[in-house]
């Protein structure tokens, strides 16, 4: 029977080949829009480390004092931590690993004559980091903790600044010179870049190029190297030596927990740790604003996608709105038009399930044909897309759940919208319609 | 014409008739806010900036040794002035739409202090000698900064420069001191305090944040000497006349980098950084257009395939009423006028939809109230569409011929 009402349906929609031509254009136009903004949606909101996420936190304190006024749009201080909250929790060492970064872009200078200088974006971090966050290593690996107190002078360098340097050869050991101190290179990063870059403060952007080199946070300190990044201060600090001031929060910090006993424990010694300042005096609100987000809920609550992109988001959808009633129109047009074919074929003795069954399977039809069509133009947009110059544009591509994603989206949308008509027209009642012809 | 036997016909085609008038109500609504949007969007873009645009361009210099800025930044302007067609240069900390911001914020009792709830928060630029003239600012009031002026200040551990004199901007002035003159008046920040001594009009901030609002303007001026700069001076602002702006560019760029060989050096007009600053709202008003476009055009094919169905339907109808005396106007107007009454019901619900929807954005999206001009401007448009789409299938009934009454179907 399946086959048969295919037939049908076939015959039907060539018919009227420019009507369903409409309604295929109609629906693989919504679908495109919409799946565009969705799938630009979802690599925005991607997992960027599918296998360690559920064990990265990022602690949250907050050393505000009580009458600090938020500025409008501008950054939440609290959501990075100060130097002195960041080495304190360091120093406890209370999670299986720990580490404290900030954003860093220096220029660099090559060696090589007749080479200008150029500037880079990097990070200043701690030992941990590479471990932490898996960081594959090309060639070499991490510094140590020990470097990190020593505040030795070594870099870890990204891939392509890597081959930029050195062409192909071993960069392990050579010298590289950043701002105004040189620093040896004790690794260099491999296919290593996930994203959204999660680790980042709010200022950086989220999507696009990866760190291209790494420095003990220690030795940046030290030296007093320039950060790129929200540097927020509530106290009367002096530019000399705010990188170290109890009231200015720049640093970002993670910790790596197994299990939830440990992700208990660690609230648990956060808010100790935030009495504690309380009772100092450093602190002044209460202890339990201490949070400790999951790496997928930071990014949450940091808020990655843009406003401009949720409304065109919304606006693709109702787009798809639109298209939709419009075939649920159409379509009804279409098969009340055919109420005496109908009619016939309930009075041959047809159910209504059968003519419904008929009817759904030419939606459905159209529904596969706009799916089709739709990931065509979604493709298209995501092009178009990828042209634009936002920085999260280059990630806009489709993956296999999306592909599918439009499919089923597709379908759905066009049986839904054939239920209605459908449904109408099965209820035609025979014997008025046949006396009519 | 008569109405009545329109209306009797709809109630029999209750369903698509309901629908043709969502899909109107739908479409108008998210035509008005899309259209608010790109209104919005297209104002941002053309935000005033009292700057010379055109004739500008800049050369952003780094990595040059803070010791020696007292004598490197002379002897640059000292080259740039050298180059053919140049009329003015000078050194500041960034530029409108630069994204490079400094903010601070400043209250207007002496004892006022950054983190005071009461404080403004306003973006520096720190200026070398000349920079009004290299960015042809526009003085309204009072005077730009002299000579002892510009040598006497210099940054010292504070991140504000060790001197009293500033010069704000015509929003700025009228904000902090409404109906009073702001010359003379004081800003305070414990322990720094400014005097102003002129009022520019209105220059952008370096970054205006994602829309334009009541601070877009907040801009403050301060002079700083070359060797007291510490190195924020990076900006060489060049003017010259837009044609020979490119050349001029190219040219000042080689000097700087040949000059200051351990430098970075990145050369830009200022058309291109007001074109980059702008690009992703650009790039969303052109994707809102499309979606409009291809929106309505979906309606209107909509329109026209359902009337055709229905004119498809009657054609017996109409046969006979042709046969009976009417005109082929007639038979025209019948079709426009269901297609009016269709209209005007969606156009109804869809001002009250786009109303509602605008709400919701209001409190989610940081847009603003819509006018409420667009809503009878997206209902007029709808009703030229509905009335455009359902004139062919319209005309093709008039021509049903009165022959098709005496003949079965």
């Amino acid at each position: 029977m399946f086959g048969y009402y295919l037939d049908i349906a076939l015959r039907s929609l060539r018919r009227n080949p420019v009507l369903t031509a409409l309604m295929v254009l109609a629906i693989g136009l919504g679908i495109g829009a919409s799946m565009t903004m969705i799938t630009v949606l979802h690599v925005m909101t991607d997992d960027p480390m599918p296998r360690r996420s559920g064990q990265l936190f990022y602690p949250h304190l907050n050393p505000l004092p009580l009458d600090y006024r938020q500025s409008g749009d501008g950054p939440d201080p609290s959501d990075n931590l100060t130097w002195p909250d960041a080495v304190a929790l360091l120093k406890a060492h209370r999670a299986e690993r720990q580490a404290a970064m900030a954003g860093a872009e220096l220029l660099l200078r090559p060696g090589r004559p007749g080479t200008r200088p150029f500037n880079i974006h990097g990070r200043y971090a701690t030992a941990d980091f590479f471990a932490m966050f898996g960081v594959q290593f090309a060639q070499g690996q991490g510094w140590t903790a020990a470097d990190d107190d020593a505040r030795a002078h070594v870099v870890v360098l990204g891939n392509t600044l890597s081959r930029k340097l050195f062409g192909g050869a071993d960069g392990i050991g050579q010298s590289v010179r950043l701002g105004e101190h040189d620093f040896r290179v004790v690794g260099v990063v491999g296919d290593w870049q996930p994203q959204p870059v999660f680790y980042t403060d709010a200022a950086a952007n989220r999507f696009g190029e990866a760190d291209q080199f790494f420095l003990p946070l220690s030795t940046a300190v030290d030296l007093k190297l320039d950060v790129n990044g929200n540097f927020s201060s509530w106290g009367e600090d002096q530019a000399d030596t705010r990188m170290v001031s109890a009231s200015t929060t720049w640093l970002q910090f993670w910790v790596q927990l197994r299990d939830p006993a440990q992700v208990a424990a660690y609230h648990q010694f956060m808010v100790d740790y935030s009495a504690q300042q309380n009772a100092l005096g450093r602190f002044q609100r209460p202890p339990t604003d201490a949070k400790l987000y999951g790496l997928m809920a930071w990014l949450g609550h940091q808020d990655l996608v843009p406003n401009d992109v949720r409304l065109q988001l919304w606006l693709a959808l109702g787009f798809l709105l639109v298209c939709m009633t419009n075939i649920v129109a159409l379509l009804l047009a279409k098969f009340l038009r055919r109420s005496g074919e109908i009619s016939v074929r309930r009075a041959l003795g047809a159910r209504r399930r059968d003519i419904f069954l008929q009817l759904g399977i030419e939606s459905a039809v159209i529904g596969l044909a706009g799916g089709v069509l739709g990931l065509l133009i979604a493709q298209l947009g995501l092009w178009s897309v990828r042209h634009r110059p936002d920085d999260y544009a280059q990630l806009a591509q489709m993956d296999v759940s999306m592909l599918l994603g439009t499919f089923v989206l597709a379908i759905a949308a066009s049986v839904l919208a054939g239920l209605l008509p459908a449904w109408r027209a099965c209820r035609v009642a025979p014997a008025l319609q046949l006396k009519t012809l | 014409m008569e109405i009545r036997p329109i209306f009797a016909s709809l109630r029999k085609h209750r369903i698509p008739a309901c629908l043709i008038v969502l899909e109107i109500a739908l479409a108008c609504a998210v035509l008005c806010n899309a259209v608010f949007m790109i209104s919005q969007r297209v104002s941002d873009i053309h935000l005033g900036n009292a700057i010379d645009e055109q004739g500008t361009a800049t050369v952003v210099l780094r990595g040059t040794d803070d010791k020696l800025v007292g004598s490197d930044i002379p002897r640059n302007l000292a080259a740039l002035r050298g180059i053919a067609g140049v009329q003015a240069v000078a050194v500041t900390s960034t530029l409108p739409l630069s994204h490079n911001n400094w903010g601070w914020s400043f209250g207007l009792d002496p004892d006022a202090t950054i983190s005071d709830q009461k404080s403004h928060n306003v973006s520096l630029y720190f200026v070398g000698e000349g920079a009004d003239q290299a960015l042809g600012l526009r003085l309204l009031q009072g005077r730009f900064f002299n000579g002892d002026e510009y040598a006497g200040s210099k940054f010292d551990t504070a991140p504000l420069p060790e001197t009293h004199v500033v010069v704000i901007t015509q929003s700025l002035a009228k904000k902090l001191w409404p109906g009073q003159s702001a010359l003379g008046k004081t800003l305070y920040s414990m322990p720094h305090y400014y005097a102003v001594i002129g009022v520019v009009a209105d220059v952008l901030r370096p970054a205006i944040g994602t829309h334009s609002g009541p601070y877009t303007y907040d801009s403050t001026y301060y002079p700083i000497s070359a060797g007291g700069s510490k190195g924020v001076l990076a900006y060489y602002v060049i003017r010259s006349a837009p044609q020979d702006r490119e050349r001029i560019l190219r040219e000042a760029e080689q000097k700087l980098a040949s000059l200051n060989p351990g430098a970075v050096t990145k050369a830009q007009t200022y058309s291109d950084i007001r074109e980059k600053y702008f690009a992703d709202m650009s790039s969303m008003a052109w994707m809102l257009v499309l979606v409009c476009v291809v929106m309505l055009a979906v309606t209107a094919f909509g329109i026209v395939g359902l009337t055709s169905f229905w004119v498809g339907q009657r054609r017996r109808q109409i046969g006979i009423r042709r046969a009976v005396g009417a005109t082929r106007g007639h038979i025209m107007q019948y079709f426009q006028t269901e297609n009016l009454l269709l209209t005007s019901v969606g156009v109804v619900v869809g001002m009250a939809l786009a109303f509602g929807i605008n709400l919701y954005l209001m409190q989610h999206y940081e847009m603003s109230r819509m006018p409420w001009y667009y809503l009878p401007g997206g209902a007029l448009a709808l009703w030229l569409l509905g009335q455009a789409s359902v004139f062919g299938p319209a005309q093709k009934a008039a021509s049903v011929p009165p022959v098709v009454a005496t003949r079965s179907v």
